[in-house]
């Protein structure tokens, strides 16, 4: 795909396509099929968004539970901060992750969610991408005897790390995880009394292939300017149903049509901010009780948020690049994707300068935000550390600020809008955004864009 | 005569403790300040390491523990959050400052997030080393795991060998490893001392013997050992009405050696996680066959267990249980680190299941860089006579 394909979409998008209600459909139906998960017998799993093996829980049509999204649920839902207080009042430290915090909270509520009834768990994947995912299934274990499995993810071991498909370091780490995969399998036949049918992970690995190449192009397509979308609004609806539907035709086809729908407005010059002045790159995860003000003080400046990490990182780390799966060989492939996976997309982030250099040139952004989370030490640990280095390197102006994934008590309106108005007042001072209407369109590789791409 | 002996023996037994306090405080040695047959410095972070690798290259391997409480921050601050361990912010403390600037690497594992954003941290701040983080495995209960550690501990071989520009010969390999099986012997014999006379040995001597490895060669730590257990053995020292407690909490971050000491003050502490990582292996490594080889198998089928190591067959609380079992203890002191994520995880499950079992325990939360120790104190003599009422 050329980068004329990605701009010359020419037909309008249909106009019964609303992404976000969609979404939230797709959302509510995922809830609805936890609750009925008992009554039709279906087995269940706790998956986390990084690392979750979920090609091979479908081939055992395991209903997925993903304790994270219910976490951040309880914050967007306005609710949370019950959950969390019922976790410290059990024993739970406040510097632990809220995330955690609110399931325990979940837990001694007896599974009842704002979205509905959660079924306990037959089987929990819990990998190491992030250490707390490991913790926190123990704790599963612990209190609703939930049997574990430990996947295993080899991750990037040092700076300049390149792993390429095929290579002596990927074939012994595809290995390991293969080796994993054989043994998850054995654990699911036992839990579900169900066999493997390696044609029907092919036929999940095809969804999942045509789902990723859209998700690909959608996150290519952000590289316009104006941005079609706001990576941390929008793209936080588009990232649930990379999790929640992978693997699924439903999913995928939720995809092509959003893929379809921006090409359209991207045709038509819509940006997602009215006037896009600044476009901007957001390391961190979001703040789920103040989601939609923390995006409101940054386009009230014109700003948009062009790409975010938490894409990559919260959706599996599938944009990676090159990241397709082989069905004639379903199994092999899904470990050597799994591995690749791991160190490009997840465990990159401890490494975070050298994925943002490049971010900053792909999207072509004016700053970054960085987002410190008091309790999530896998994003915020190093990030005062690579603001500084990217300075220095870069010179690209940021912003770091500080709250909570979904504890509303770490939400301070006054400061953070302080800090962002004199974060715009320098960047106009600097010269203000570089002139739009001159400046080329930032433009998806070729590579990334071309993947599964049906246009 | 006898009498005489005995003094001699406390007395060189004071001098290696006061050495062993001075390595403590020491930063790494310098280069040009190595024993013979070491040409460089491999920090690593806790909890374990295969030191015998980095031993076998000829690096000194030194464990990098943080700042203590003597220790001013002036750059971490600026490179770290204020959420994150004492333990991981004065270690990049010490890379910024220059303390660790003469190290050929530092290595970190996956033991928690923050402790794997070191290597990150390493890297952009101290490009000449080696950072590196060791990938071992959370999965320790599929079979392969044994291959993978092997290969993990190979690709490492390498990487060393090409820094070095010095190969490792398998011989080199099986000669760290009788070496470092000596220390482990000799390290269950400073233990059993602790269980089964523990007026012989406080945690804090225990504590300061078993450290003085992390800045000396393991050859002249044994040495050290061997000269201090007779010492140690000869000690006539009566037993007093102390309760008998195990600490956990100590398995990464250092809890500060005045509260070690507060805790001798009105406790015998039988068993303890202090510096897990260093007798992570509860039997020898075998010193024929394949040798890295042998200490991938040692690590999933002859090691410990601690808050950051998954494994199906250890529980965290089945492995508390144990070591209150086997050390004959009356109750647990169950500690955390402040802000470290696994401890404050494993606090809360350990005391709800001591809760269950009818084990007391008491709970201390802690900082490296803590200087106070009075309410420690007050609480830790409560703790003590409430046990000494309750057991007697």
């Amino acid at each position: 795909m050329t980068i004329d394909t990605v701009q010359t979409p020419a037909t309008a998008a249909p106009a019964e396509f609303d992404a976000r209600v969609e979404g939230q459909r797709l959302m509510k139906e995922w809830y609805g099929g936890l609750e009925l998960a008992g009554e039709r017998g279906q087995p269940v799993a706790n998956v986390f968004v990084m690392g979750n093996a979920i090609e091979i829980l479908r081939c055992f049509d395991f209903q997925l539970v993903f304790p994270e999204i219910n976490s951040l649920q309880t914050g967007v839902r306005k609710v949370s901060e019950e959950y969390l207080r019922l976790s410290e009042d059990y024993g739970m430290s406040p510097d632990v992750c809220s995330y955690v915090k609110a399931d325990v909270g979940l837990i001694l509520k007896e599974q009842k969610h704002p979205a509905g009834l959660i079924p306990k768990a037959d089987i929990a994947i819990a990998s190491n991408m992030c250490s707390t995912f490991i913790k926190w299934a123990e704790i599963w274990e612990r209190m609703l005897k939930t049997p574990t499995f430990v996947l295993d993810l080899p991750g990037q071991r040092a700076a300049n790390w390149e792993v390429r498909p095929g290579d002596a370091q990927h074939a012994a780490d595809a290995r390991w995880v293969e080796a994993q995969f054989r043994d998850l399998i054995e654990r699911c036949e036992r839990i579900t009394g169900r066999r493997f049918r390696m044609e029907r992970l092919a036929e999940v690995q095809s969804e999942v292939n045509r789902m990723v190449g859209h998700w690909n192009n959608v996150m290519a397509l952000n590289r316009n300017c104006p941005a079609p979308y706001n990576a941390m609004l929008d793209g936080l609806t588009y990232i649930g149903i990379m999790n929640v539907y992978r693997g699924t035709a439903e999913g995928a086809d939720f995809m092509a049509r959003l893929e379809e729908q921006l090409r359209a407005q991207v045709a038509r010059g819509e940006g997602k901010v009215a006037g896009e002045k600044f476009r901007l790159l957001f390391s961190g995860t979001p703040c789920y009780v103040s989601m939609r003000r923390l995006v409101e003080l940054f386009e009230s400046w014109g700003g948009v948020f062009a790409y975010s990490d938490y894409l990559t990182f919260a959706a599996g780390g599938m944009d990676a690049g090159d990241l397709v799966y082989d069905t004639s060989r379903p199994l092999e492939s899904l470990a050597e994707v799994t591995a690749l996976a791991a160190q490009r997309g997840l465990s990159n982030q401890f490494f975070a300068h050298e994925r943002l250099a490049q971010n900053v040139r792909d999207y072509d952004v004016d700053g970054i935000v960085f987002h410190g989370i008091k309790s999530c030490r896998f994003v915020s640990s190093g990030m005062a550390d690579t603001r500084d280095y990217l300075n220095k390197r870069l010179k690209i102006p940021s912003l770091y600020i500080e709250s909570d994934l979904i504890d509303p008590r770490y939400w301070s309106d006054a400061q953070i809008k302080n800090r962002v108005d004199a974060f715009f007042e320098s960047l106009n001072q600097r010269g203000g955004p570089a002139p739009h209407a001159g400046r080329a369109a930032a433009v998806p590789l070729a590579s990334e864009a071309s993947i599964g791409g049906e246009a | 005569m006898a009498q005489g002996i005995q003094e001699d023996g406390e007395t060189a037994l004071v001098e290696i403790l006061e050495r062993c306090n001075a390595l403590r405080l020491a930063p790494p040695p310098a280069d040009d300040a190595l024993p013979a047959g070491y040409s460089g410095t491999l920090g690593h972070f806790p909890v374990y390491f295969p030191e015998e690798i980095a031993h076998a290259a000829g690096l000194l391997p030194v464990h990098v523990l943080g700042g203590g409480n003597k220790l001013e921050l002036k750059y971490a601050d600026a490179h770290m959050g204020s959420f994150v361990c004492s333990i991981c912010r004065s270690t990049a403390e010490l890379g910024l400052n220059g303390t660790l600037q003469p190290l050929t690497g530092f290595v970190t594992h996956p033991i928690c997030d923050a402790a794997k954003h070191l290597a990150g941290i390493w890297s952009r701040n101290l490009p000449e080393q080696l950072a590196q983080i060791l990938y071992l495995p959370q999965n320790v209960n599929t079979p392969g795991a044994v291959r993978f550690i092997a290969a993990e501990y190979q690709r490492l071989r390498g990487e060393l060998e090409r820094k070095t520009g010095r190969p490792i010969a398998d011989e080199s390999l099986r000669a760290s490893l009788r070496i470092y099986n000596r220390n482990r012997r000799l390290l269950r014999e400073l233990y059993a001392i602790r269980r089964d006379e523990p007026w012989k040995l406080s945690c804090t001597e225990s504590y300061l013997l078993l450290r003085a490895r992390t800045r000396i060669p393991c050859e002249q730590h044994n040495e050290m050992l061997e000269a201090a257990l007779p010492a140690i053995r000869a000690r006539r020292r009566a037993a007093q009405d102390k309760p008998r407690v195990v600490f956990v909490g100590g398995f990464c971050e250092q809890p500060p050696l005045e509260m070690l000491e507060t805790i001798d003050d009105t406790c015998y502490v039988v068993d303890d996680d202090l510096l897990i990582g260093m007798r992570w292996f509860t039997a020898d490594v075998p010193e024929t066959g394949e040798p890295m080889w042998a200490l991938a198998e040692s690590f999933v089928e002859r090691s410990a267990a601690s808050p950051v190591q998954h494994d199906e067959r250890k529980t965290k609380e089945g492995y508390l249980m144990e070591m209150l079992r086997t050390s004959g203890a009356d109750a647990a002191i169950v500690t955390a680190a402040k802000f470290c994520e696994p401890g404050l995880d494993e606090q809360v499950a350990w005391s709800k299941h001591l809760d269950h079992e009818g084990v007391q325990y008491l709970i201390l939360e802690f900082e490296e860089k803590m200087t106070s120790f009075e309410q420690m104190a007050m609480q830790l003599e409560t703790f003590a006579e409430s046990l000494l009422f309750s057991i007697a």
